[in-house]
């Protein structure tokens, strides 16, 4: 499944040492009774010091599955089946469980999907986020352990007050932003957030989302956002990278992926979104997603896409840089079809692959 | 006529003299459907702003605790059991959880033959058969796709989409869609409103879209009621609404629409940040007008008393007295009654 020339395609470009976190090639399965489901097929991305990078996808395409195989808080039946995640250079894949627990928070955080639920109800705020202190830094004195859950608290803006709290006590945002400050606890360098605020308002998901931001760029950590609000992925990050079922079939900074996107299937994804300009009738995405029990050879899209050509059925596309900055993983944008390529979408791709992505975006 | 109008309809929860615990979940709002001109009307709010306590009041779920609910003319606390049925068949329900409102031991069928069996709608086993096909072609679904499966082997956009054939079925004259669409995919959230708003056209049904997503509420309906915190803020027209917000809290709503476009940036209307998004001043307790304690605006009589709906324009008006002088004070129930003969 994991071919030579698409590793190789995806370590040439770039330095390596720019990369916060590197994920190559990582396969997921979960081993139901029906045979293994190809949950994450081979993806690989990389993330900048700093970055905020989206992760979006519609149900069952992978992205959270992918998320937490990053954290290796995958439970049976799913289970990583190849590929790495190089953090800062070191394969966590390759640590032992007790090795990775120190990575966790610490170096790597997850604020995890519905995290406002997943605090402790007969907990203090406080001693929670103690809790996790404890788990890393033994030596640190009670003292110095509460000034920084105190620091953190105001870094996502809630009053030290809200340590002696129980969360049924705070409010929606206010129980996020405990979620948040537990990921920043420990300063990790990578965030990843997973749908952090799928249920919140409008108002309170903007005022929470702008915590995270400022948060983020004060500590100077990555983030993965992932989810599957488009209209917060514009608002966020810096680049976003399209799951379909179970592979990153686009890669590309923000403004490309609404401006210009490459994949059929972005762009069918970015066209079915509602906007407050102008009423127009809806554009859906036809057909259903393939099930992955028994996937469809070739391109995962081929049976839904309208520039599908003869090739795409037999074909696994490759995630390439057809563009300085832009992936994209299907045969339109490959050079040995490129007579079948409309002549729009091939501009500039020529020297785009050879120069390969060497300083950073601004 | 008016085909469904709730008339200053107000639904307290934990009611009784000496319960402090007192909550008005709707308080006053009157809305129409007219049956000469079916049309789409959305009702948005957040969390709190009491849209689904209204939708369930709509429905006759439960009752109001003061006003009333009139189908047709006649209320609905006072029907007997036939008008009563007969309302259960004219206005028909969509719900956000397209998977909680399945038996998963029954195959889908079931969920489209009961309300056959109940309303005695078809004279033989052909003719049923014959009606759900129809109505899930309308849903836009392949009868030979969905009929004979369970609701597991169905994805959630088919599901929800299962529940409008369910609806369509019916053949009714209002449908009210409490968030259809908040728990499907994007792609599909665009071929569910589609078949929603072609019922509105072609088959000439009502629908009430009840709704936190403005967007949405944007592109399918003509007028747009928005709550805060069981009052009507602002109502009319969706264009004007949307993109010429008045009420305060209002443009707060629409200013946090995260777009989808990265040259759009979040936050425009700075002047209404800071004080209207302090952490929990939106249940806090308030005298006079409910958005008193988030709006910068806020002026003497704000704190005094709750302003009344001020008609702005033809087809909006504006619960604010910011506007006092921009149109003439109008009854909650008239300017329904306005908006739907238009």
């Amino acid at each position: 499944m994991v071919t030579q020339t698409q590793t190789r395609r995806f370590e040439t470009n770039g330095n390596a040492a720019e990369r916060v976190l590197d994920v190559r090639n990582l396969v997921v399965h979960y081993h139901t009774p029906r045979g293994p489901v190809q949950a994450v097929n081979d993806v690989s991305f990389f993330l900048r010091p700093g970055e905020r990078l989206g992760l979006v996808g519609e149900s069952g395409s992978g992205k959270t599955t992918t998320a937490l195989s990053l954290m290796r808080l995958l439970r049976p039946p799913a289970a990583i089946e190849g590929g790495q995640v190089l953090l800062a250079g070191r394969d966590l894949l390759s640590l032992t469980e007790d090795q990775m627990r120190l990575e966790r928070s610490a170096e790597i955080a997850l604020i995890p999907q519905g995290a406002m639920n997943s605090l402790n109800p007969v907990m203090k705020v406080g001693e929670q986020l103690r809790d996790t202190i404890d788990a890393h830094l033994e030596t640190e004195s009670r003292r110095s352990v509460t000034d920084r859950i105190r620091e953190v608290l105001e870094w996502v803006d809630l009053r030290p007050e809200v340590m002696e709290s129980y969360p049924h006590e705070l409010s929606g945002g206010m129980k996020q932003r405990v979620c948040i400050a537990m990921g920043i606890l420990l300063r990790p360098k990578v965030i990843i957030a997973d749908e952090p605020t799928s249920a919140l308002d409008v108002v309170v998901q903007r005022q929470v989302m702008e915590t995270l931001g400022r948060v983020q760029q004060d500590l100077g950590a990555a983030v993965i956002l992932v989810g599957h609000d488009m209209g917060l992925m514009a608002q966020f990050v810096d680049r976003v990278g399209v799951m379909y079922a179970g592979k990153l079939v686009e890669i590309s900074p923000v403004r490309d992926i609404f401006k210009n996107p490459q994949h059929p299937y972005t762009q069918l994804l970015i066209g079915s979104l509602p906007t407050l300009r102008v009423k127009e009738l809806f554009k859906g995405i036809p057909g259903l997603t393939p099930s992955l029990l028994n996937p469809p050879s070739g391109c995962m899209f081929h049976t839904r896409c309208p520039k599908v050509m003869d090739h795409c059925s037999v074909q696994v596309p490759i995630l390439q840089e057809n563009h300085p900055e832009r992936w994209v993983s299907c045969h339109l944008y490959d050079e040995r079809y490129a007579e079948a390529v409309p002549v729009s979408s091939v501009k500039g791709s020529m020297e785009g692959s050879t120069t390969g992505n060497q300083g950073r975006e601004s | 006529m008016q085909l469904l109008e709730a008339q200053h309809v107000t639904r307290v929860f934990g009611s009784g003299l000496l319960n402090k615990h007192r909550t008005v979940a709707v308080d006053e709002i009157s809305l129409a459907i007219n049956e000469e001109f079916p049309t789409i009307t959305a009702i948005a709010g957040e969390s709190g702003s009491g849209k689904t306590t209204l939708a369930r009041l709509l429905l006759g779920v439960i009752q109001p605790t003061e006003g009333s609910i009139l189908f047709q003319g006649r209320d609905l606390a006072k029907m007997d059991r036939t008008e009563r049925r007969e309302f259960r068949r004219q206005v028909q329900a969509i719900f956000q959880d397209p998977f909680e409102v399945y038996n998963p031991f029954y195959k889908i069928d079931q969920v489209l033959t009961t309300p056959i069996q109940k309303f005695g709608l078809a004279t033989s086993k052909a003719d049923a058969q014959r009606r759900i096909e129809e109505s899930l072609e309308m849903a836009g679904l392949r009868p030979e796709d969905t009929l004979g499966r369970y609701p597991h082997q169905l994805s959630g956009g088919q599901r929800q989409r299962i529940m409008v054939a369910r609806a369509l079925l019916l053949n009714p004259k209002i449908i009210l869609a409490d968030e259809p669409v908040s728990m499907v995919d994007a792609s599909l959230r665009a071929t569910i409103l589609e078949s929603l708003m072609k019922l509105n056209r072609e088959l000439g049904i009502s629908l009430i879209y009840i709704t936190h997503d403005l967007t949405t509420a944007y592109q399918i309906s003509k007028d747009i009621f928005i709550l805060y915190r069981g009052s009507v803020a602002e109502v009319g027209s969706v264009e004007k609404v949307i993109n010429d917000p008045l009420h305060p809290y209002t443009r707060l709503l629409v200013s946090s629409i995260p777009l989808p476009d990265p040259d759009v940036r979040w936050g425009q209307e700075t002047d209404i940040e800071t004080k209207a998004t302090a952490p929990g001043a939106a249940t806090e307790a308030v005298h006079g007008c409910k958005f008193s304690n988030r709006c910068p605006f806020v002026m003497d009589e704000c704190r005094v008393k709750h302003p009344p709906l001020y008609r702005t324009h033809d087809d909006r008006a504006v619960a604010c007295y910011l506007y006092k002088d921009d149109g003439e004070v109008v009854a909650g129930r008239d300017m329904a009654q306005l908006l739907a003969a238009r």
